[in-house]
């Protein structure tokens, strides 16, 4: 069994009248790639300035490494955050940013500059050490901040969206190093995102945030596969969600189901609806509301007759957008594995 | 294409050939202070500067347009200007130190601390000073000094009493006087200070005192350098005050305005003194590199 990196307790944290955490109780294992994952405003940002010791909860407590640190300040935890807008000291060049962890611990000159390009060169900006903040792009000064963090080997690395201000390209790349810097210091990441594919992508466990609380915790796949609540269901992947009596009618049985849009197949409606489809799927007829032609693949929004709307998603393996345009008001019978029936409420 | 275009009424007509002739908007948008500023404010320092190197007849005290540069060498080779001049740059600096050292704290509050709603508030009630007229409140400053007034109620008790007047005085007041021109611009320095540099400083492990010398000071030292400027000349050139709580100090205001009737060139060159230490400062904070990040 692994170490406990990070013990939350009943953390509460009000400003003013409004509860931001309300309530979480949370262990982040020695060495994993954890994500905080939520809307905006769901308190995992809040969460994480609690861990920094950047602001103190109402109530409950935070342990480090089996340490209670609830009422200790920022500097004397064994943690260090890359924030969500790098947070460089723009009157600093990158290797006194860099540094500046070293110097306040008063680690000797020559070893601090030594450490400083060292991880100047394990992000990939070796020489650019007697620049400012100011002449850097976007991507480079997210990796000096993480160099800044890093080159204190910390216990705990937190990471605000850190991300976030990235464009597409740019963060793909950057997930797949981050992921790889994980893997080799062996720090534990605490990783703070409001996008479901990258903390599906490079944790592994997430912990889904919605108004102060956790939904659910689980490896990316749990999450995915086996959603706890509607929320998680809709927040994680696409919100495909049968209730009521449509739910009664395509299932079976009442409740609440979520399906995946990917599992469902779609195929024109014939007058025999069911042929060629066993028994251990379901199917739901209806009428294609609007087609979303994605490149290399297709979403159909299709109004059930029974009530409700599905997404459907199909790989583009042999239609063309035409093709798919065509679909475009005609009838359509859906049918997925009933294993995809997933129960949330 | 002509009977599509909208009813061409004059101000329509106006406001379309503004905007398709780019310099005669901005014309239109400097003239005005242009002029008042080359005319106005550059031709009266000039002026100024010219008279200096004139002179005055003894007997009856009209200027005489002789060029030399005897006012000059007066001012600069009599002790006594010397003297003045030199007095006149230390309460300068000692009106900018002190007003740094009350104005930082209060800034801090005001721009950092406070509730942000509380904030506008904070920084009207540090303008109110403002609001009364310079010769009421430095009037009222001669009260708390005055024998027997405020200051010497207040020092009583330990064992001692108020300056009186003199130069500790001159120092107190214009230092109060002064005082919201230096909170004001470390507060706006303060306030464009992003919260989480700081947060990042104790999360690398500073403490409080090491952000502060590391992080904070200097980036506020823009600010703070732009308020001395402000309580530096304004020291620097105030004959008022030191008129009123001064007693028998003399600083380089009041030699120029004691000049001015009798000896009216002599009161230019020495009224160019100021200018030029005020010069001599501002390439100082420029050199230091405060005003790079402006």
């Amino acid at each position: 069994m692994e170490g406990t990196a990070i013990r939350l307790q009943s953390l509460r944290k009000s400003f003013a009248e409004v509860d931001a955490v309300a309530g979480v109780d949370l262990e982040i294992r020695d060495g994993e790639f954890f994500s905080m994952l939520g809307p905006s405003g769901s308190g995992k940002t809040t969460v994480l300035r609690l861990i920094a010791g950047f602001e103190s909860p109402t109530s409950g407590t935070i342990e480090l490494a089996g340490r209670d640190v609830t009422r200790l300040a920022p500097f004397e935890r064994d943690v260090n955050t890359v924030f969500q807008d790098y947070a460089l000291f723009p009157h600093m060049t990158l290797e006194q940013n860099v540094a500046y962890g070293l110097k306040v611990r008063k680690v000797a000159k020559a070893e601090r500059i030594e450490r400083a390009r060292e991880a100047l060169r394990d992000v990939r900006l070796e020489g650019y050490g007697n620049r400012r903040p100011s002449q850097l792009s976007g991507g480079q000064r997210q990796r000096v901040a993480l160099a800044r963090a890093l080159v204190n080997r910390p216990k705990v690395l937190l990471l605000d969206e850190p991300l976030g201000a990235l464009d597409l390209k740019l963060r793909e790349e950057m997930q797949v190093e981050l992921k790889e810097l994980q893997r080799d210091v062996g720090i534990t990441f605490v990783f703070v995102t409001h996008d479901q594919e990258e903390a599906l992508t490079m944790s592994d466990r997430i912990a889904v945030f919605n108004r102060g609380r956790i939904e659910q915790v689980g490896t990316p796949a749990e999450v995915y596969e086996h959603p706890a609540t509607p929320f998680v269901a809709g927040f994680v992947g696409t919100s495909n969600l049968l209730t009521g009596e449509s739910a009664e009618k395509v299932v079976g049985s009442p409740g609440t189901y979520s399906i995946r849009p990917e599992k469902i197949r779609l195929a024109q409606a014939p007058a025999d609806a069911d042929a060629g489809v066993g028994s251990d799927h379901s199917t739901a007829v209806g009428t294609v509301a609007d087609v979303v032609y994605l490149g290399d693949s297709t979403r159909f929004l299709v109004d059930l007759d029974t009530g409700g709307r599905l997404t459907a998603v199909q790989q583009n393996l042999d239609t063309s957008s035409a093709d798919v345009d065509a679909f475009r008001g005609s009838r359509v019978r859906l049918h997925w594995h009933r294993r995809h029936n997933f129960l949330v409420e | 294409m002509t009977d599509t275009a909208p009813a061409a009424g004059l101000g329509r007509r106006l406001a379309g050939t503004l905007h398709r002739r780019p310099r005669l908007r901005l014309s239109l948008l400097l003239s005005a202070p242009l002029f008042w500023l080359i005319v106005a404010y550059l031709g009266s320092l000039a002026a100024l500067f010219l008279s200096a190197f004139w002179t005055t007849d003894a007997f009856t005290s009209n200027v005489v347009k002789s060029w030399n540069l005897d006012n000059f060498v007066t001012v600069l080779s009599e002790s006594v200007y010397r003297d003045v001049a030199l007095r006149s740059v230390g309460v300068a600096v000692a009106v900018t130190l002190i007003d740094i050292c009350l104005a930082f704290p209060i800034a801090f509050y005001t721009a950092r601390v406070a509730r942000p709603r509380h904030r506008p508030l904070l920084v009207v009630a540090v303008l109110t000073p403002l609001w009364a007229s310079y010769l009421v409140k430095a009037y009222a400053w001669r009260l708390i000094l005055s024998e027997g007034g405020l200051a010497d109620w207040v020092f009583g008790p330990f064992g001692t009493e108020g300056p009186g007047y003199g130069l500790a005085a001159v120092i107190t007041v214009l230092s109060y006087l002064w005082l919201p021109y230096m909170i004001l611009p470390i507060h706006a320095g303060l306030e464009q200070l992003p919260g989480n540099l700081l947060d990042a400083s104790a999360d690398l492990g500073a403490r409080t005192w090491r952000t502060f010398t590391s992080v904070v000071m200097p980036m506020v030292f823009p600010s703070i350098a732009a308020g001395s400027v402000f309580t530096f000349s304004l020291s620097l050139g105030d004959y008022i005050a030191v008129q009123i709580v001064g007693g028998k100090t003399q600083l380089i205001g009041n030699l120029v305005y004691s000049n001015i009737t009798l000896d009216l060139p002599l009161a230019a060159a020495l009224g160019t003194v100021p200018v030029a230490v005020i010069v001599l400062y501002l390439l100082a904070v420029r050199r230091s590199g405060a005003l790079n990040s402006l």
